[in-house]
C-alpha cells in the first residue's frame, strides 16, 4: 500500500502561525475522527457521536470547525505551540509541520510494532515580517482567504475516498485508532515538524509522537 | 434496473439514508447562516438518534420546510434539492448569495455496501459540509447580519437555478458519495460579485436608547415570499419538539449502532434568551465599510471577524417561524401616573411604547406591575413594617418623592456648593416635580455610618455628588471665547509642531 501524501503551503505572519496550523490540522482531524467504538458480544459495534464547534481566529479573518474534544484540542495546541517556539517569535523562517496517519502492524518478539503510514499531510509554513499595521490588516484578510482555499483542498482530497484502514476488530482497534481520548476516536496519528531558518540550509527536526 | 440489484432491506436503508442525509444537509447549511457559532457536544456513548454519528441539531422549522419541499420525494436523478441563501437589506434590496445543491447522477456503484460504506461516506460528506459552509463568503456576511440586513434561506426541489447569482459565480464541490442507484454530489455555487453592497451607503439609524425593541409582528423587510430568515428563534428547549427526536423513532438502523433511541443533545444554538442580548445589539447597529464590501465592520472593532451578538431581530417572514420575545421595558419608558385611589402594591398599568424602528412605527404594550413600597397616599409606611434589613438605621418616616433628590435631582448651580446645600439637607432636595407613584425612596442611611466627622452622612454626600455642577469650561460663553483664542493661537502651534517634526516621526517609528 502506498502512503498518500498531500502538501499544503501557507505564508503567514508570526502571530498567525498558531491559528493557521490549528485551523488546518483540526479540519483534517475532523474528517479523520469517529465517535468512540463500543464493541458488543456478538461482534458488532456501535459508534459514539462526534460533536463540532466553530472557532474564530483572532489574528486571521477566518473561522473553522473542529471536533468538540478538549483533550484532542490540547494535544494539537501543544504540538502547534512547540512548532511555533521552534520557528522562533517574530522572525522570518520556514517550517513544515506534518500530520501523519498510520497503522500499527504487530510484530513478533523481539521486534517492535511497525508503524505504517497511510496518509501524510504536510503543511509548509513561510513566516513573514510585516512593516506596518496596514500590511497586517491586509495580511489578515489574505491569509483568511488562503486558509479557505486550503480547507477546500483538504475536502477535495478527503472526498476522493481513497485508502482507509478497514474497521478493526476489538482486539485490533488500538492498531488503527487512538483510543486514549474519552470522547472521540481519531485514527492513529503523529505530528512531526522541521524548521529551516533563513541563514542557510541548516535543518532541525523534532519528533513529537502521540 | 439498478433498484432490482438491491435487496429490499438495502433499498429501504438507502432510501432512509438519503432522506436523512438531505435533511441534515439543510440543517447544517441553515445553521451555518444563523449568524451564531455552532457548538455541539461529543458523546462517547451512542444515542441511536444521531444520524451519521454526528451531533447535528434539528431545528424543527427547518426540518418542516425541508419536508415540505421534498413533498414525500427523495433527491434523485433530475430531482435536485437546493438551498438558496440570500441577503435582504432593511431598504428592501435583496441578493442571492449562494445555492447549495444536492444532486444525483446516473453513475452507480453497485458493489458498494449500503449499510456501511455509504453511511460512513455520507457522514464524511456532512463533515466536509460543516467545514465548507464556513469558508464561502456568505458565512462572514451571516455572522454580521442584524440591523441592516438579514440572511434568508429557501429550499426548493427540482431544477437547479443559478441565474440569481450573477455572472461570475464560483462553484465548490463539497464531495460525492457513490451508491448503487446513483452518485450523490453536494456542491455550492456562490456569488463573487457583491457590487450592489459596495455602492450602497447604509444609513446608520440612531440608536434607540433604552427601549428594547420587541420582535416584529409584521414582516419588517416587506414581502419575502417564500424566503425564510436564518435568524428566527426556535421554540424553547422544554418544548422538546425536535423533529430529530421524532425521526429518531426511525432509529439509525446501521449494523454498528444498536443503542436505544434517546433525546438529542441540545446545543446552545438559537436557544439563548433574547432578553440577554437584544438590547445591546439594537443599540449598536452595524455599518457597511464601503471600502471592502466583504467587511461589514462593527464600529469600534479592531479587525477580524467580530464576535457577533447572536440574537437578531426576528424578522418573522412567516408567523409560524417567528417567536415574539417579550422584553421588559427600560427604565425611561414614560409611565403614566396612577390615580391616587389605586391600590399601591397590586395595581398594574399598561404602558404604550413607540419603538421608533426604521421599519415603521410599532406600538408595543407592556404590562408592568407596580413594585413594592409604592406610595400609598394617606398611609404611612414605616420601614419597620416593611421588614427591611437594618431597619433600625432607617428613618421612621420616609419623605415624599417630590422632595427626594434621588427622584428629583436638585438643579445644579455654579454658585452654590453641593456640600453647603447638604448641610441644610435632611436627605431631601429642594426641587419638586410631579409625584412619582411607582416607588418611594426611603432615605438612605448607610449601616454603621457616623455623623461626627462631617456634618452630613454618607448617603447625603452620595446624593449631592451624583449631580455635580457643570464644568465652567463647558459653558457656552467660555467655549465661544476659547474658540476664538484657539483659532488665533493655531499658527503658532503649527509652527512649533513643524519645528519638532523629527521628534514626532521618531515617536511614530517606535510604534511600528
Amino acid at each position: 500500500m502506498n502512503c498518500r501524501s498531500e502538501v499544503l503551503e501557507v505564508s503567514v505572519e508570526g502571530r498567525q502561525v498558531d491559528e493557521a496550523m490549528l485551523a488546518l490540522l483540526h479540519t483534517i482531524l475532523l474528517h479523520r475522527s469517529t465517535g468512540k467504538f463500543h464493541y458488543k458480544k456478538e461482534g458488532t459495534y456501535s459508534i459514539g457521536t462526534v460533536g463540532t464547534q466553530d472557532i474564530d481566529c483572532d489574528y486571521i479573518d477566518f473561522s473553522f470547525v473542529r471536533v468538540s474534544s478538549d483533550e484532542l484540542d490540547r494535544v494539537i495546541r501543544k504540538a502547534v505551540g512547540e512548532f511555533k517556539d521552534a520557528m522562533g517569535n517574530g522572525t522570518d523562517g520556514m517550517g513544515q509541520i506534518s500530520l501523519e496517519f498510520y497503522q500499527k502492524k504487530k510484530s513478533r518478539w523481539p521486534f517492535s510494532d511497525e508503524c505504517i503510514p497511510w496518509e501524510v499531510w504536510s503543511i509548509k509554513v513561510n513566516v513573514v515580517n510585516l512593516a506596518n499595521e496596514q500590511e497586517r490588516q491586509i495580511c489578515r484578510e489574505k491569509v483568511g482567504e488562503k486558509l479557505g482555499e486550503k480547507v477546500i483542498n483538504i475536502v477535495e482530497v478527503i472526498n476522493q475516498h481513497e485508502y482507509l484502514p478497514k474497521m478493526p476488530t476489538q482486539s485490533e482497534v488500538d492498531n488503527v485508532f487512538d483510543t486514549s481520548l474519552k470522547d472521540v476516536q481519531p485514527y492513529l496519528y503523529k505530528i512531526t515538524f522541521q524548521i529551516t531558518d533563513t541563514l542557510g540550509t541548516s535543518k532541525t527536526t523534532w519528533f513529537c509522537a502521540y | 434496473m439498478m433498484d432490482s440489484d438491491l435487496s429490499p432491506q438495502d433499498k429501504k436503508d438507502l432510501d432512509k439514508f438519503i432522506k436523512f442525509f438531505a435533511l441534515k444537509t439543510v440543517q447544517v447549511i441553515v445553521q451555518a447562516r444563523l449568524g451564531e457559532k455552532v457548538c455541539t457536544r461529543s458523546l462517547s456513548s451512542p444515542t441511536g438518534s444521531d444520524w451519521f454519528n454526528l451531533a447535528i441539531k434539528d431545528i424543527p422549522e427547518v426540518t418542516h420546510e425541508s419536508k415540505k419541499a421534498l413533498a414525500g420525494q427523495l433527491p434523485g436523478i433530475e430531482r435536485s434539492m437546493c438551498v438558496e441563501i440570500s441577503l435582504k437589506t432593511s431598504e428592501g434590496d435583496s441578493m442571492e448569495l449562494e445555492t447549495w445543491c444536492l444532486e444525483m447522477n446516473e453513475k452507480c456503484d453497485k458493489d458498494i455496501k449500503v449499510s456501511y460504506t455509504v453511511y460512513n461516506r455520507m457522514s464524511l460528506l456532512l463533515k466536509s459540509l460543516l467545514a465548507i459552509t464556513r469558508v464561502t463568503p456568505a458565512y462572514k456576511l451571516s455572522r454580521k447580519q442584524g440591523h441592516d440586513y438579514v440572511i434568508l434561506y429557501r429550499i426548493y426541489f427540482g431544477e437547479v437555478q443559478l441565474t440569481g447569482l450573477g455572472e461570475a459565480f464560483q462553484t465548490v464541490r463539497v464531495g460525492v458519495v457513490g451508491t448503487p442507484i446513483g452518485t450523490i454530489t453536494l456542491s455550492c455555487a456562490y456569488r463573487t460579485n457583491l457590487a450592489f453592497m459596495s455602492t450602497r451607503q447604509f444609513e446608520r439609524t440612531a440608536p434607540i436608547m433604552g427601549i428594547i425593541i420587541d420582535h416584529f409582528v409584521e414582516r419588517p423587510f416587506g414581502n419575502v415570499g417564500h424566503m425564510h430568515p436564518c435568524n428566527y428563534r426556535a421554540p424553547g428547549e422544554d418544548e422538546g419538539a425536535y423533529n430529530g427526536v421524532e425521526d429518531s423513532q426511525e432509529v439509525c438502523t446501521t449494523s454498528f449502532s444498536t443503542s436505544p433511541p434517546s433525546q438529542l443533545y441540545c446545543s446552545r444554538l438559537s436557544y439563548q434568551s433574547p432578553v440577554l442580548v437584544g438590547a445591546a445589539d439594537f443599540c449598536h447597529p452595524s455599518t457597511l465599510n464601503t471600502a471592502n464590501p466583504h467587511q461589514m465592520g462593527v464600529p469600534g472593532k479592531e479587525g477580524g471577524v467580530p464576535q457577533q451578538v447572536p440574537v437578531q431581530p426576528c424578522h418573522g417572514a412567516q408567523a409560524e417561524h417567528r417567536r415574539v420575545s417579550s422584553c421588559p421595558p427600560a427604565d425611561h419608558v414614560p409611565a403614566t401616573p396612577s390615580s391616587s385611589g389605586e391600590d399601591a402594591e397590586t395595581s398594574s398599568r399598561s404602558v404604550g411604547v413607540k419603538s421608533g424602528s426604521p421599519w415603521g412605527v410599532l406600538e408595543t404594550t407592556f404590562t408592568r406591575k407596580v413594585g413594592a413600597f409604592v406610595n400609598k397616599p394617606g398611609t404611612q409606611v414605616t420601614t419597620a413594617s416593611l421588614d427591611l434589613p437594618f431597619a433600625a438605621f432607617a428613618p421612621r418616616a420616609y419623605d415624599l418623592e417630590e422632595n427626594d433628590p434621588m427622584v428629583q435631582p436638585p438643579e445644579s448651580s455654579a454658585t452654590s456648593s453641593p456640600l453647603q446645600g447638604s448641610l441644610h439637607s435632611q436627605g431631601s432636595g429642594e426641587s419638586g416635580g410631579p409625584a412619582q407613584d411607582d416607588f418611594v425612596m426611603v432615605d438612605f442611611k448607610p449601616a454603621f455610618s457616623k455623623d461626627d466627622l462631617l456634618p452630613m452622612d454618607l448617603g447625603t454626600f452620595y446624593r449631592e455628588f451624583q449631580n455635580p455642577p457643570q464644568l465652567t469650561s463647558l459653558t457656552i460663553d467660555v467655549s465661544s471665547q476659547s474658540m476664538a483664542e484657539d483659532l488665533d493661537s493655531l499658527p503658532e502651534k503649527l509652527a512649533v509642531y513643524e519645528k519638532n517634526i523629527d521628534e514626532f516621526d521618531a515617536f511614530v517609528d517606535t510604534l511600528q
